[in-house]
């Protein structure tokens, strides 16, 4: 009896600790919403290539790989793809990341950095038609 | 409908004076930035260390002032803009028209080749122009752009190689938040309440 009121503690305190953190990540992906609208939104869309490529389903995509979209000969050849952490340095400075690629945009803030990385990898592919 | 611009030969009197009053005060960015990288040979000498970057960054630049005027373009061309606000959007445009040729300019002077302008049904449906139906509308989205532009410009001031480079960022900021504010008080928008609002 003892050893199942325990378990059912943990199981609680567990269910509580998940949705913290998943609270906590709903927070993150908000205001990284924010970030890319103030700042990045400038030269990119979700859906449409603009002076910057689309985002949509940018985590796991190989850098450089959108068809339609003209990149830098650096970022084109380039082996890499993209996931939270490489997005991260990618705006702390993009340049350290992949040197000769056209982006000179930085974003200072390291807790913008990762929120708006956050909500980056929210956003999904549109499906091939 | 005639799309109105600063190089029609309809635009009013009004615009008319403006687009003097236009090319004799904010022209002087042009200048500024030709003579920066153009005549003073002994400066643009001593710039970058890698020219190339900067160019680089430099037609990032210009590949917003290109989508800022088609921008304001397609805003004049909808029909939905009243005077006063459709003069103002004109004279905005004329604003991000002298950007774009300092730019090409600079670039050019640099060495570089500056990047093409799209056509005008590229950026409406990058920008989803079909979804624009009020004057409000119209200016939130050059709001949205123009907030965009700022932060842009001055997200890449740290990139620059070039001190006189990064001061030219720090100055076409200067216009787009000139923009922004009147576009954000047109919409009847408050102001932001704490400082230090743009930038990352």
């Amino acid at each position: 009896m003892a050893k199942r009121l325990i378990w059912m503690v943990l199981l609680a305190a567990l269910s509580a600790g998940n949705a913290a953190v998943a609270a906590e990540d709903a927070q993150a992906v908000n205001r990284g919403l924010a970030v890319y609208d103030n700042n990045c939104a400038g030269c990119h869309s979700v859906d449409a290539n603009r002076v910057g490529p689309k985002h949509a389903g940018i985590v796991g995509r190989k850098a450089g790989s959108i068809k339609d979209f003209s990149y830098s000969a650096a970022l084109k050849k380039s082996e890499l793809v993209w996931n939270k952490d490489l997005l991260v340095r990618w705006l702390t400075d993009p340049e350290l990341v992949i040197p000769g690629q056209a982006m000179g945009f930085r974003l200072g803030n390291m807790q913008d950095r990762m929120d708006v990385v956050a909500y980056l990898a929210t956003l999904k592919a549109a499906p091939v038609k | 409908m005639q799309v109105q611009t600063l190089n029609s030969p309809t635009a009013p009197s009004s615009l008319l004076s403006s687009r003097r009053t236009w090319l004799r005060t904010t022209g002087s960015l042009s200048a500024v930035a030709i003579a920066m990288l153009g005549a003073n040979e002994a400066l643009a000498q001593g710039m970058a260390a890698d020219p190339s970057k900067d160019v680089g960054i430099l037609n990032v630049a210009l590949g917003l002032e290109h989508e800022a005027i088609n921008a304001y373009q397609l805003g004049a061309g909808s029909g939905l803009l009243q005077k006063p606000v459709l003069d103002i959007a004109v004279s905005f445009q004329g604003h991000h028209k002298g950007h774009r040729d300092a730019l090409i300019a600079t670039i050019r002077k640099l060495g570089g080749t500056p990047v093409m302008e799209k056509s005008l049904d590229e950026y409406a449906k990058a920008l989803d122009a079909a979804s624009l139906k009020t004057q409000a509308d119209v200016l939130s989205l050059a709001a949205k752009l123009e907030r965009g532009a700022i932060n842009a410009y001055l997200g890449v001031i740290p990139a620059f190689a070039s001190k006189d480079l990064a001061q030219i960022a720090g100055r076409l900021a200067a216009d787009e938040t000139m923009h922004w504010t009147i576009l954000t008080n047109a919409l009847g928008r408050a102001l932001p309440a704490g400082a230090l609002s743009f930038g990352g």
